[in-house]
């Protein structure tokens, strides 16, 4: 083949999937934002603590677990990013907003069970984040998995 | 069965402890669902096969953990944890562990 053309496919299939997943993982990281503030808006009035013993002035009926969990994968231009960024060093702030993305998500799904079961606020609420394996390509990750995890409680008297 | 991630259960009393139960499982993804997350994996966001697997997994460690609390006569599960590890490539081990107890 001629060698122009080979450098130019070899160079540029992964500069049009810079350029596609660029704009494609941008619009969805967008939407999943706005999506996320309307619903954190929307379930501000349940309370989530960190705290583990109950206020005192709680009137608790009945408890039950509550779990939220998510799968998040960053797309492939932040991946390129973050890969600059470990020459450099720094902030990577691709997989920052990544994080961000999958806590408040699993911090809002673990709300919306609350709700589900009936429960009018979440105790002892506890994060974990997990980074799951590729099955095929060993080095690159598969997504974080986030949990939320709480203990949910039906209350007499609604704080 | 009773279960809670703080150390008593709300508005009731403990009267006996048990020691610690557990339950696990491992679980590891189909090759369908693993070819799309990769495509998924390209442009980004939720992998929602990969969400609902480990939320699946995670029901099934749970509730492996309740029948060992339910053999030991016990009617609530305090003190729950999760841990999750990949163990091996596309693999994901689930445990869920707590202390078994009687509440009144």
């Amino acid at each position: 083949m001629d060698p122009f053309v080979e450098m130019s496919v070899r160079l540029g299939i992964p500069l049009a999937l810079l350029v596609v997943t660029y704009f494609i993982g941008t619009a969805l990281e967008r939407r999943h934002y706005a999506s996320i503030r309307e619903r954190e808006s929307r379930w501000r009035n349940l309370p989530a603590i960190t705290i583990r013993s109950i206020p005192s002035h709680w009137q608790v009926i009945e408890c039950t677990l509550i779990t939220g969990s998510v799968v998040i994968s960053v797309d492939y231009f932040k991946r390129f990013l973050a890969g600059l960024r470990m020459i450099f060093g720094g902030r990577v702030k691709a997989y920052e907003t990544l994080l961000d993305r999958a806590r408040r998500e699993a911090l809002l799904r673990l709300k919306e069970d609350a709700v589900e079961r009936g429960c009018q606020a979440v105790v002892n609420v506890r994060l974990e984040t997990c980074r799951l394996a590729n099955a095929r390509k060993s080095q690159s990750i598969a997504g974080l998995e986030v949990l939320a995890f709480g203990t949910g409680v039906k209350l007499l008297n609604v704080p | 069965m009773i279960l809670s991630n703080v150390e008593t259960v709300p508005g009731k009393q403990i009267t006996n402890f048990f020691g610690v139960v557990s339950g696990s499982t491992v679980r590891a993804k189909h090759i369908g669902r693993d070819i799309m997350a990769s495509f998924k994996n390209i442009v980004g966001g939720e992998l929602k096969g990969y969400t609902e697997l480990i939320t699946e997994a995670r029901e099934d460690a749970i509730a492996r953990m309740v029948q060992e609390a339910e053999s030991l006569g016990a009617n609530a599960v305090v003190n729950i944890r999760f841990s999750t590890s990949s163990v091996a490539q596309g693999a994901a081990e689930l445990f869920a562990y707590g202390t078994a107890v009687t509440v009144e």
